[in-house]
């Protein structure tokens, strides 16, 4: 890394913030998204969705529809060449029902046709006969054995216990609670789309998409399709954002099989409404914890029960699990634990993917349990935390050894050093100043000031020997330095770490990507804070080879040995004879061509008792939330957000804190707004009118540290940054709104659920006595 | 589908009275959603479009009459700021609660009266002003308390062949106030609101409420308890509790995926408590 | 998705020049007949029903979302879009301070978002912070938590101090 470090600060080099390539474009409107696609002889696809949660069909008949003028095809579970299946860890997920269907949602048909509008007439037309039956919509009934099984691979996707040290030891202290989070949906606001064009010959297939992982997607593609994986090949449409929602397969399969069978070219978008029918959700779990301390309140144990809710198919349900009941101890050292967990089967939207990817779930339990505890203990939030904070080599209750960085002391400090807001309640005359904001709802009598702390450990890459790895490929020819990787850019900005990543490894300033499809190897998924790792070691290990590669052709040149000669800055430096060469020049005339697949080390599946050290590294993060809340009403404004977060290395300083306050404004939302509501199985708000993600007017302002303390496991020394701040900072505006209630009435009940709904608030003080404050 | 751009009212009334299906768009943030979700607009139907009619567009203050009256294609944003936030506080307060900027910009009092949605925040304002509704037809003209105009969710007793042309705004002297909840801190929809308006010279005060029942609601028992209070200076807690209490009794909530019935009612109590209370020291601090 | 193909052709004046539509469907969006019958993709859809603000567009100089407009009911209105906003191969101020503040990650909020900053710099030179958040309230944006793009807008309105 010695090379890295000594590149000069002017130039757009790692630890900088240069513009992301993409922005001018961007910002002109010319950055072609997925939905801006389009092709000579283009038709339309769109898809045919169960209405109903759970029901037999009985008959299905197209002929209606392909009797309408302009339609080109239907196709249905019997048009399926290859495998009607997909998934990403289980393939359980028909590409079209077959006779059941199992949430309201599941494509049953395609169709193709000459407009959008013929396509919605034909999916009108096309009939089927359901046969209703139950809907299985409680999680707890799926672990019921009684309960029918509503998939052939059964309703328990999962069970995971974790039995550490001595399960019945107990504590001086004991706090136990149960928790519930909702159902959060990724909201990236480029539409699901893409652009299918058949080859000539009707054997392979090119597809322009928005994804997360182009290799994956071509494997699953390809066998639905009966295909050679090389005859499918992926390009990586300008995609509006992911949060995990790209992970599975949406439109992928329907689009390439509509435009194999009509032998044009397929542009297939979702709606608004049908996106948050089409891609997976964060999974709502209810969770039990008890946690044993001393009476200085040191962990003794930790006990939980998870129950995730995984909707209909297993998608990514099993990894879900594991990534919670294996951080149920947060950041604090624990040597004993019970954990049990499970993902179920039911019959609500499939979950998988979001950012966090279960650990949101567990920290909002945790870091709940360590309130209480603290309360039970006289200590305050903080003290307790600092007592338990967990420090690089200790034991996880996986009996895995944190070998990571893990500044958790750090964080919790820096982060109670930020400071506060200086503007007491209600300052200004403005109304967004206060809860309620525009709706002149709150006077600042109304309003109790509460501050809240939580800290969070997430896992980094992926896990439980997963063989996950990155390919990048560095050419120089002509003068012209080139990388080319598969990496999903999704709007996180490997784009520029790439190029600064290049410039600093290699020496030159102008570094040229290429496209990103399915023509270098796989970069893995852009999830699991995963990139600026995995792609970032293959780019830099390519990097690196192409720049030896340089040098050695000058040393041959020069006579001298390739190992006299160095890389410093932007020239190659013979320190004994004492002359240099400019990298730029250096390059002409040389031919290199570099590939680089890095991995990281391997990590093993659990075992039984949940034993094993099936993570890679960890992250960790403080967040300290202070919000004013109407408490009659219910109605919160966060006010301001401070966070200290380990990030080991900031390559790009701005991009880290676009990655920091984006993060954050997704765990505000699953705080205070955000959750897909669904009554018996049927979704009530799949729109923006009434899914509602935060505003500028909801978002405060962030106080931001980063705490830079380099990783030696990590190839650039800089861990994932994008999903620490998107899981403590819910748990910490919660402890925030617990704080502002607790002030008004002490005994109010402590809210235990995300998001916290304006009637949670006022519940809280349900059946309490009237206090001094109250009119 | 033709599209019909009346440049007056007489022109548009009489593209109304033709026989055929129709749909008549100004603001079009209403209408408009419903097209894009599918509602789609029919081979022959008509598209009477009003943005070219001026007088719908524009505002006066009869000072004669001592009425303020809007044409019906006033856009948000104009009713939220400048000399109609002067002259009627609550109708800006609640325009400017409307959705976003855009929206604003865009969306009309006679919209959210046609489309009368109880949630409507204009048309929660409007019921409290005691606005009357002028509706043309080619057949004349008929004047309609907007409050008795709105009879159900969605539901108004406009004719296929009408068109509210403006509203009649008595202005009155006294406080007035819109306030709303929303979960959000802009762009929300209400999911309680209420609007108090207060007339000193005759005495008496109206209050409306928003998202509470299947149309806006008075409350004919507690608006002479809130006369009493503001004007007589006779509050206290246990008046204002009484007032909160015949507030929530007038609600007529339901459960849905927005707030629980339960939550509306106790909201709508809050908000109604809050206004008096405003308006309370609004007269405290015009008589010191 | 709106009703059937009106054979009806329609002109726009987008940008200040007077284009022809043809072959829109009936009733369609403003937003869908730049996207798909003018080939102005810049203009962005995320939830047609005015609640992104993905899609804004100015029309006789008012900031509105172009999905809640009927294209056919504006041939006679100046319409501009984010392509006019400069001209190629330039960037605006406010273009070149979203891309100097990392105001931009996934980018697709950031044509409106512009097009909604470059009308509130406009109007109000001066604004403040909490005007600023009353003033793009309307403009989603699920990638930056918004806090890169209040910087970018309060470099252009100091700026306009100096």
């Amino acid at each position: 890394m010695s090379d890295v470090i000594a590149a000069t600060r002017e130039r757009a080099v790692l630890g900088t913030s240069p513009t992301r390539p993409d922005a001018p474009a961007k910002v002109s409107g010319q950055f072609d998204f997925a939905s801006d696609l389009t092709a000579d002889g283009a038709v339309w696809g769109a898809t045919l969705r169960s209405p109903h949660p759970h029901a037999r069909i009985r008959s299905l008949d197209i002929s209606p529809a392909l009797a309408i003028d302009g339609v080109r095809t239907v196709l249905t579970a019997d048009d399926v060449p290859g495998t009607n299946s997909f998934g990403l860890i289980s393939s359980d997920q028909p590409v079209f029902a077959v006779d059941i269907v199992r949430f309201v949602g599941e494509p049953v048909a395609a169709v193709a046709a000459d407009d959008p509008e013929t396509c919605r007439r034909a999916l009108e037309a096309i009939i089927v006969d359901y046969e209703i039956l139950p809907a299985l919509i409680d999680p707890e009934a799926a672990l019921d054995p009684a309960t029918p099984a509503i998939h052939p691979l059964g309703n328990v996707v999962r069970h995971q216990r974790i039995i550490c040290g001595d399960p019945d030891i107990n504590g001086e202290v004991t706090v136990e609670g149960d928790y519930e989070i909702g159902m959060q949906d990724q909201a990236f606001l480029g539409l699901e789309a893409a652009l299918a064009i058949p080859d000539a010959d009707g054997t392979g297939i090119e597809l322009q998409i928005a994804t997360q992982w182009l290799h994956e997607d071509r494997q699953q593609i390809a066998r639905c399709l009966g295909l050679p994986e090389e005859s499918v090949r992926l390009t990586l449409a300008g995609v509006g954002g992911a949060f995990g929602g790209r992970e599975d397969i949406s439109l992928q399969v329907h689009a390439c099989l509509l435009a194999l069978r009509v032998g044009r070219p397929i542009r297939m978008h979702y709606s608004r409404s049908e996106s948050f029918l089409g891609h997976v959700h964060r999974h709502p779990a209810r969770i039990w914890m008890r946690h044993h301390a001393d009476r200085n309140g040191h962990l003794v144990k930790v006990e939980a029960r998870y129950v995730f809710d995984g909707g209909a198919y297993a998608s990514t349900s099993s990894a879900v699990l594991i990534n919670a009941v294996t951080h149920t101890q947060g950041p604090y050292r624990c040597e004993n634990a019970v954990v049990d967990g499970y993902a179920v089967r039911t019959n609500h939207l499939p979950c998988g993917a979001m950012r966090g990817f279960g650990v949101v779930q567990a920290c909002f339990a945790h870091e709940s349990q360590m309130d209480r505890l603290a309360a039970a203990c006289g200590l305050d939030v903080l003290e307790i935390r600092r007592r338990n904070a967990m420090e690089s080599g200790d034991r996880l209750i996986t009996g895995q050894t944190v070998t990571s960085v893990a500044p958790v002391r750090r964080c919790i400090d820096e982060t109670e050093a930020l400071p506060l807001p200086d503007k007491a309640v209600g300052h200004g005359d403005h109304p967004y100043s206060l809860p309620g904001g525009a709706g002149l709802t709150t006077d600042t009598t109304d309003v109790v000031r509460g501050i809240g702390y939580a800290v969070s450990i997430k896992n980094l890459m992926y896990s439980e020997g997963f063989d996950d790895y990155s390919t990048a490929r560095c050419t120089i020819e002509n003068g012209v330095v080139s990388i080319k990787f598969a990496t999903a850019e999704v709007g996180q900005g490997f784009v520029t770490l790439a190029g600064q990543i290049a410039r600093s490894v290699l020496g030159v300033d102008e570094v040229v990507l290429e496209p990103i499809d399915t023509g270098v190897g796989s970069a893995g998924s852009t999830s699991a804070s995963r990139q600026t790792w995995m792609s970032g070691g293959a780019v830099k290990e390519a990097c690196e080879l192409a720049r030896d590669s340089v040098i050695a052709s000058v040393a041959l040149a020069r006579g001298v040995e390739p190992g006299q000669l160095e890389l410093l800055g932007t020239e190659i430096v013979d320190p004994i004879d004492g002359w240099r060469i400019a990298m730029t020049d250096a390059i002409q005339g040389v031919s290199v061509n570099e590939e680089a697949v890095y991995r990281h080390r391997p990590t093993v599946a659990l075992n039984e008792l949940g034993q094993g050290a099936c993570h890679t590294a960890f992250a960790f993060a403080a967040h300290r939330a202070v919000v004013d809340v109407d408490v009659e009403l219910g109605l919160v404004k966060v006010v301001q957000i401070a966070t200290a977060q380990d990030v080991g290395r900031a390559l790009n300083p701005i991009s880290v804190i676009g990655q920091i306050e984006g993060g954050i404004a997704q765990g505000l939302g699953l705080a205070v707004m955000e959750e897909i509501v669904q009554v018996d199985g049927v979704i009530r708000n799949a729109s923006f009118t009434d899914y509602l993600l935060p505003t500028i007017a909801d978002m405060p302002p962030v106080e931001i540290a980063l705490i830079e303390e380099p990783d030696p496991e990590a190839p650039l020394g800089a861990k994932g940054v994008g999903e620490p701040p998107t899981i403590s900072s819910t748990p910490a505006i919660v402890a925030a709104i617990r704080d502002a209630i607790a002030q008004r009435h002490p005994e109010a009940t402590p809210l235990s659920r995300v998001p916290v709904r304006p009637s949670d608030v006022v519940d809280a003080f349900r059946g309490l006595r009237p206090t001094d404050h109250d009119r | 589908m033709p599209v019909f751009h009346p440049i007056d009212v007489d022109e548009a009334v009489e593209l109304l009275a033709r026989r055929g299906p129709r749909r008549i768009l100004a603001g079009g943030t209403d209408e408009m959603v419903r097209i894009n979700h599918g509602a789609a607009v029919g081979e022959g139907e008509e598209i009477v479009c009003l943005n070219n009619i001026t007088e719908l567009r524009s505002w006066a203050f009869e000072s004669d009459r001592g009425v303020l009256v809007i044409g019906a294609a006033v856009p948000w944003t104009e009713l939220a700021s400048g000399a109609i936030a002067t002259l009627c506080p609550s109708l800006a307060e609640a325009a400017r609660t409307v959705g976003s900027p855009q929206i604003r910009n865009a969306g009309t009092l006679g919209g959210n009266v046609a489309t009368a949605s109880p949630a409507g925040d204009g048309l929660c304002a409007a019921v409290a002003l005691d606005a009357v509704a002028v509706i043309r037809s080619a057949a004349g003209s008929r004047r309609v308390p907007v409050a008795e105009l709105v009879t159900g969710p969605k539901q108004t007793g406009l004719g296929p062949e009408e068109l509210i042309t403006s509203f009649e705004i008595p202005l009155t002297e006294g406080y007035q106030g819109y306030a709303k909840v929303g979960v959000r801190n802009a762009m929300v929809i209400s999911i309680a609101g209420a609007c108090l308006v207060v007339d000193e010279q005759h005495g008496i005060s109206r209050l409306a409420l928003g998202s509470v029942g299947p149309t806006i609601l008075r409350c004919p028992e507690a608006e002479p308890l809130i006369t009493d209070v503001i004007l007589n200076r006779s509050g206290n807690t246990a008046r204002l509790d009484e007032i909160v209490d015949s507030v929530r009794s007038a609600a007529r909530p339901i459960d849905d995926h927005r707030a629980t019935a339960d939550y509306r009612r106790h909201a709508v109590g809050v908000l109604a408590r809050r206004l008096v209370t405003r308006a309370i020291s609004a007269r405290e601090e015009n008589n010191t | 998705m709106t009703g059937s193909k009106d054979d009806r052709e329609f002109e726009l004046t987008v940008n200040g020049k007077r284009l022809t539509v043809s072959g829109a469907p009936v009733g369609a969006s403003l937003l869908s007949v730049l996207r798909d019958n003018l080939g102005l993709t810049g203009t962005k859809g995320a939830c047609e029903e005015g609640e992104c603000g993905s899609c804004s567009v100015m029309l006789d100089g008012n900031l509105v979302c172009a999905c809640l407009v009927m294209a056919s009911t504006v041939t006679e209105a100046s319409i501009a879009t984010i392509e006019g906003l400069a001209p190629s191969g330039t960037l605006s101020r406010v273009q070149e301070a979203f891309v100097d503040h990392g105001a931009v990650q996934c980018g697709f909020c950031t044509p409106g978002l512009i097009m909604a900053v470059s009308d509130l710099i406009d109007r109000q030179p001066n604004a403040d912070r909490e005007t600023i958040r009353e003033e793009l309230a309307g403009n989603l944006c699920r990638c930056t938590g918004y806090g890169r793009i209040i910087a970018a807008v309060e470099s252009l309105l100091n700026e306009g101090d100096l």
